[in-house]
């Protein structure tokens, strides 16, 4: 049946990208460079080669992962393999460098690896957290159902508070109104809004029905209960939407710094046969 | 009194049309009475605009009027010029309304009161009928309508619909959209609609979309307003416009009133007629769709043939070159040969006529295997159906053991089995010596058992015999099996309907012929499903087996036909083959270790539960999505776009979720096709392997979309076509790859068809949305597998 990518195929990539990294190691230990290591020696060669392959082939995914219909094997299998081979690299890489860094292209490009590495590896770990707690989060609605709620409450809402001062219909309006849900990247991920105005509204009708009287009491009562259950559901749907953000933020890194870092690896490659 | 014409044609649909065409170039005395006021109803009544197909292609047409695809007004218009220039003698707003009489002597009665005498009568009225009418006071007003061509064309308007079929159902849901829509139910409930339907309109309801009034009728209509008389008294309801699905009349009433008899009470039955269309009224001819053709150019080579006929210049029928050419492979034979011989040799088809036969003909294949020559194997998925006109075959149905295999001779038949319970082939059949079979294609056959009763009959014995010797008696003779038969019966199931209940005296096994069955027990007060039975198995077995009451409750899970036999003959049969004992024994006692297994973990009965309730019960295959690994990015839908045409054909967030198992909107590849059902250009299939699809036959007629229950067939335009990738990447032209699951821009002269899920059919390595899936969140998953699924999921 179904597998996550960490586990797929009994850790097939997992396998293959400890026996590079194995490969790698040993190699690196037994190997006595005239000077200090660097990736001028055979074996740097040979790493860096293996450490360039490996970084046209992880962006390769982006190519492959739009070439719907084509090839005969799973897009899971790539993945599977991306995700360990991809951190199979840090040891190839890091090797390949002979621990020389300094102010330059090369290790600019190192450090743009390491940061795309890193937001990849936070990809896993969100790929793997979150899905399960969006659906419970969402308890069978989608999201334009959960919008669709909300307009319903506030018409509901404005009804009962129809007879009511014009304090509480100021803040019911600004509810229905001004509530946003989603917004900026950073609204989104953080997933509140300090200031939301039916949250507002609420504490202000719970304030008010307090001291309310009679049939004005009865109003206000049912005014705190659909804003209650609004404000439920708007922190459902902030939640909804900063679990999707949760999902697709650390894309906006991984793929922009993957392109710089292919920029600076020809740059590296380039002044290394150059300049060397 | 008029003078008697030699011919009356009655309707002027394609069929009518083109008989009158002809009789007016022949230079007979004739008449074409249409009810309306213009040609050709049912064609008039298309949706605006509407593309017109000219299947099926190998036909040629035969008429004196032109006919090719193109738009509605296009053809239309054809036929206007057309009969004009025929100087067919049409008398518009003639509604018949009897006929008496026969050969020389027919006296036509209009709805006026007026009498038309004719000598032979051409009867073309179609299946659609005449619609029923308001008839409440003040509903002659000019925005009470009976058809809707476009609900696109309204917006904005308060629209009253009336009906609770599903024509009233689905006008009210399409309008709904941009307007405010009242639906109007004479009864309490909408227990007339499809499943599918009436999920809609309830669901369209509760959410306050639409307004409904059920147990409510018409009393009156005002100047802008309906009055309605509701169960709590009267409603006046303000409006723009009434749209009124009342129904039609079926003509069929009006045919027998003719004296034409219909072989069988079902509804889809239809006359029975000689080799020349002439019903057992003699004179009375019966031509068009009524006659069972129900495409228009069937139809007008009909018209054509039909007058030809009565003229006394009879032509050999349009189709007989088809068939020249179908039967080639029989050497030098004329078609009227192979037809009497297959009557005569096969029984199953000997209660049809010439021309049923003809059509049976034209419609299937002729296959001439050699001794050793493989008709289908087993588990292939096709569900044609096989007559043995000459020859034998050996059907083989031990997958290890080919010599054990049972011998099928002239006049029989096989490959009923797929045909009923729409699962894969049970057996391998292989030619035993050079013969001749005849295929005939699923929706032939099943139109055939449909409207000849005698075809369903030995349809059913045969199958209830074999299954039976398939599955509990296969050292059996079919000759010993007669006292097991006598104890077996078929019975019928709807969903939800109980075969048996716990605690029950165990009388009998139920051998699933076709659906699928839950097997649940109570546990701790709560029904705790144990197990899913699909078709092909049997259950019931364990009380008599073990001598004991019924452990558990057997429920149908979709609609469901089982054989029942009864304890003793089965009993029976166990007794004289131990052979046989040892495997029910065997079946039995993995299924109780089953049980324990799933009694300890009452999730997965849930989530079986749960599948069966979204209808998965009658799936052959379906695409879930394990939600704990979807990371909602969309790439299967997008993948499915890419992949057709640039309509996604699934709808990954639509669809309920339990434990999460999501089962989105997506087709799953029924059992029994819906979608099937009522398709005018028959272009679904099933492939062999299981693939429901939809091929280029298409004329974007809407039947299956809206009968899938699922709501996964769609009319949509095919998409442009892409710019390459670095086309894209570069120049940034036209949409990139996945980044449009609907596509929306269209060519100006492309019409709608209906598309969905083939399962990526021809695309190699399978289906698209499970290969693109990064994270293995979306799989596809055959009934047998449900089990497996939920075990692990719990
Ligand atoms: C929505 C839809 C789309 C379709 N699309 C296609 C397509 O693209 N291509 C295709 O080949 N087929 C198509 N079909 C099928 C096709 O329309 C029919 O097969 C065809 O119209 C049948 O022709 P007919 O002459 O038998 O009957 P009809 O076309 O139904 O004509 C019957 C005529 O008889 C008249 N009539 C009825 N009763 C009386 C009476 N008592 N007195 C006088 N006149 C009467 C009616 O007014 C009507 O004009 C479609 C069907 C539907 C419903
Ligand atoms: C230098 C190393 C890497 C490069 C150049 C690289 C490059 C890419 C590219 C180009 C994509 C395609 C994104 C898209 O088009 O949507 C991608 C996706 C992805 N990468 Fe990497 N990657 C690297 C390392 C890693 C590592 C180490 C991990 C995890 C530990 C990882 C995890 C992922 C994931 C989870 C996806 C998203 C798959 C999806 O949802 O489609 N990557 N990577
Ligand atoms: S729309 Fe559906 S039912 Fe109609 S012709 Fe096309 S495939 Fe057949
Ligand atoms: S491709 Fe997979 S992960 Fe993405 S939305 Fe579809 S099922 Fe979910």
């Amino acid at each position: 049946m179904n597998q996550s990518i960490l586990v797929y195929r009994r850790f097939r990539y997992l396998k293959l990208a400890l026996l590079l990294v194995l490969a790698s190691v040993i190699l690196y230990a037994f190997h006595q460079p005239m000077r200090v290591p660097n990736g001028g020696t055979w074996l740097g060669y040979t790493l860096g080669t293996i450490g360039v392959l490996l970084i046209l082939w992880l962006m390769w995914f982006g190519i492959r992962k739009r070439r719907y219909g084509g090839g005969k094997v799973m897009l899971e299998d790539w993945l599977s393999a991306h995700v360990y081979l991809g951190i199979a690299l840090i040891v190839v890489a890091t090797l390949h460098t002979g621990f020389q860094f300094g102010w330059n292209v090369h290790t600019l490009a190192y450090a743009l690896m390491m940061i795309v590495i890193a937001s990849g590896v936070f990809g896993v770990y969100a790929y793997i957290r979150y899905p399960l707690l969006m659906t419970e989060n969402r308890r069978g609605t989608t999201l334009d159902q959960m919008l669709a709620q909300m307009a319903e409450l506030d018409r509901e809402c404005r009804d009962a508070a129809m007879g009511l001062g014009d304090e509480i219909n100021r803040y019911i309006l600004a509810s229905s109104q001004e509530t946003r849900v989603g917004g900026s990247m950073w609204r989104q991920l953080s997933g509140r809004d300090a200031s939301c105005p039916t949250h507002r509204a609420l504490a202000q009708a719970t304030g008010l029905a307090a001291k309310a009287q009679r049939e004005e009491a009865a109003a206000m009562r049912r005014v705190v209960t659909v804003l209650q259950r609004k404000c439920d559901l708007v922190t459902r749907a902030r939640r909804d939407v900063q679990i999707k953000a949760m999902l697709d933020v650390w894309l906006h890194i991984h793929v922009p710094l993957s392109f710089a870092l292919l920029a600076a690896l020809v740059a590296h490659v380039i002044s290394v046969f150059f300049y060397w | 009194m008029a003078d008697r014409y030699q011919v009356a044609v009655i309707g002027s649909g394609p069929a009518g049309a083109s008989a009158g065409a002809r009789a007016a170039e022949l230079g007979l005395k004739h008449i074409l009475l249409e009810k309306a006021d213009h040609l050709s109803d049912t064609i008039y009544k298309y949706q605006k605009g509407k593309f017109v197909m000219a299947t099926p292609d190998i036909l040629p047409l035969r008429s004196s009027l032109i006919f090719q695809a193109g738009r509605r007004e296009e053809v239309l218009k054809a036929w206007d010029d057309g009969t004009a220039k025929c100087k067919t003698n049409v008398r518009y707003g003639a509604e018949v309304k009897a006929i008496k009489g026969q050969r020389g002597d027919f006296k036509i009665t209009l709805t006026s009161g007026e009498v038309i005498e004719a000598e032979t009568v051409v009867l073309a009225i179609g299946l659609q009928g005449n619609l029923r009418k308001l008839t409440a006071p003040g509903c002659d007003k000019p925005w009470i309508q009976y058809q809707l061509d476009d609900p696109e064309e309204y917006a904005d308007e308060t629209i009253i619909v009336i009906g609770g079929g599903d024509a009233g159902i689905e006008n009210a849901i399409a309008l709904a959209v941009q307007n405010t829509v009242v639906i109007v139910n004479r009864e309490a409930e909408f227990a007339r609609a499809k499943q599918g339907n009436l999920q809609l309109i309830t669901k369209a309801i509760e959410d306050g979309k639409i307004e409904c009034f059920s147990s409510t009728e018409v009393e009156r209509g005002e100047d802008d307003a309906l009055v309605l008389r509701t169960k709590d008294g009267e409603a006046r309801v303000k409006c723009d416009r009434v749209i009124a699905r009342l129904g039609a009349d079926p003509p069929r009433s009006f045919v027998e009133a003719c004296g034409v008899v219909f072989p069988s009470k079902d509804r889809a039955a239809l006359p029975e007629l000689s080799a020349t269309y002439e019903s057992n009224v003699p004179g009375l001819y019966i031509v068009g769709a009524l006659a069972g053709y129900p495409l228009i150019k069937q139809a007008m080579n009909q018209g054509y043939e039909v007058i030809h006929t009565i003229a006394g210049k009879p032509v050999p029928p349009a189709d007989e070159d088809l068939l020249k050419k179908k039967i080639a492979k029989l050497g030098d034979v004329a078609v009227d040969d192979v037809v009497r011989t297959i009557q005569e040799n096969v029984p199953i088809l000997s209660g049809l006529t010439a021309l049923q036969l003809r059509e049976l003909l034209l419609e299937g294949t002729v296959h001439v295997p050699e001794a050793g020559d493989v008709i289908f194997r087993r588990n292939d998925y096709t569900n044609t159906f096989f007559v043995i006109v000459e020859g034998a075959v050996d059907v083989q149905l031990d997958p290890n053991d080919p010599t054990f295999a049972c011998l099928l001779g002239m006049g029989q038949f096989f490959g009923e089995m797929g045909l009923l319970s729409g699962r894969r082939r049970t057996a391998t059949v292989v030619a035993s010596e050079r013969s001749i079979l005849l295929e005939i294609p699923r929706r032939t056959m099943i139109k055939l058992v449909n409207s000849v009763a005698s075809v369903k009959r030995d349809l059913d014995e045969a199958a209830m015999a074999r299954q039976i010797q398939n599955n509990f008696a296969p050292n059996l003779t079919p000759g010993d099996l007669g006292d097991t038969l006598k104890a077996a019966q078929i019975v019928k199931f709807r969903a939800g309907d109980y075969l048996f209940k716990e605690g029950e005296k165990g009388d009998s096994v139920h051998l699933i012929r076709t659906g699928s069955v839950t097997v649940s027990r109570r546990i701790g007060g709560r029904d705790i499903v144990l197990s899913y039975v699909p078709a092909g198995h049997y259950v019931g077995e364990m009380a008599l087996m073990t001598n004991a009451p019924r452990s558990a409750t057997v429920r149908a899970a979709v609609a469901t036909e089982t054989i029942k036999l009864e304890g003793a003959a089965f009993m029976a049969l166990l007794d004289r083959s131990p052979d046989l004992r040892q495997r029910v024994e065997a079946v039995l006692e993995q299924r109780l270790m089953s049980n324990v297994r799933m009694e300890g973990r009452p999730d997965s009965g849930n989530i079986i539960q749960f599948l069966i309730d979204q209808g998965v019960g009658e799936a052959t295959d379906v695409l879930l999505i394990d939600e704990s690994l979807c990371v909602r990015c969309d790439n299967c839908e997008k993948a499915c776009a890419e992949t057709h045409g640039g309509t996604s054909r699934l709808n990954r967030e639509a669809g309920p979720t339990y434990a999460s198992v999501h089962v989105p909107t997506s087709c799953r590849h029924c059992e029994h096709p819906h979608c099937m059902s009522d398709c005018p250009a028959d272009a679904i299939h099933r492939s062999p392997n299981g693939e429901v699809f939809i091929d280029d036959k298409c004329i974007g007629c809407g039947n299956c979309e809206r009968n899938c229950p699922y709501g996964v067939i769609h009319l949509a335009y095919p998409a442009p076509e892409k710019p390459g990738l670095l086309a894209w990447l570069l120049w940034g032209a036209g949409h990139g790859p996945g980044q449009d699951k609907h596509n929306h821009d269209h060519a100006p002269d492309a019409k709608k068809l209906a598309v969905k899920c083939d399962m990526c059919k021809g695309i190699e390595g399978g289906p698209s949305c499970v290969r693109s899936c990064p994270t293995g969140a979306a799989i596809r998953v055959k009934p047998e597998e449900f089990f497996a699924l939920a075990s692990f999921k719990s």
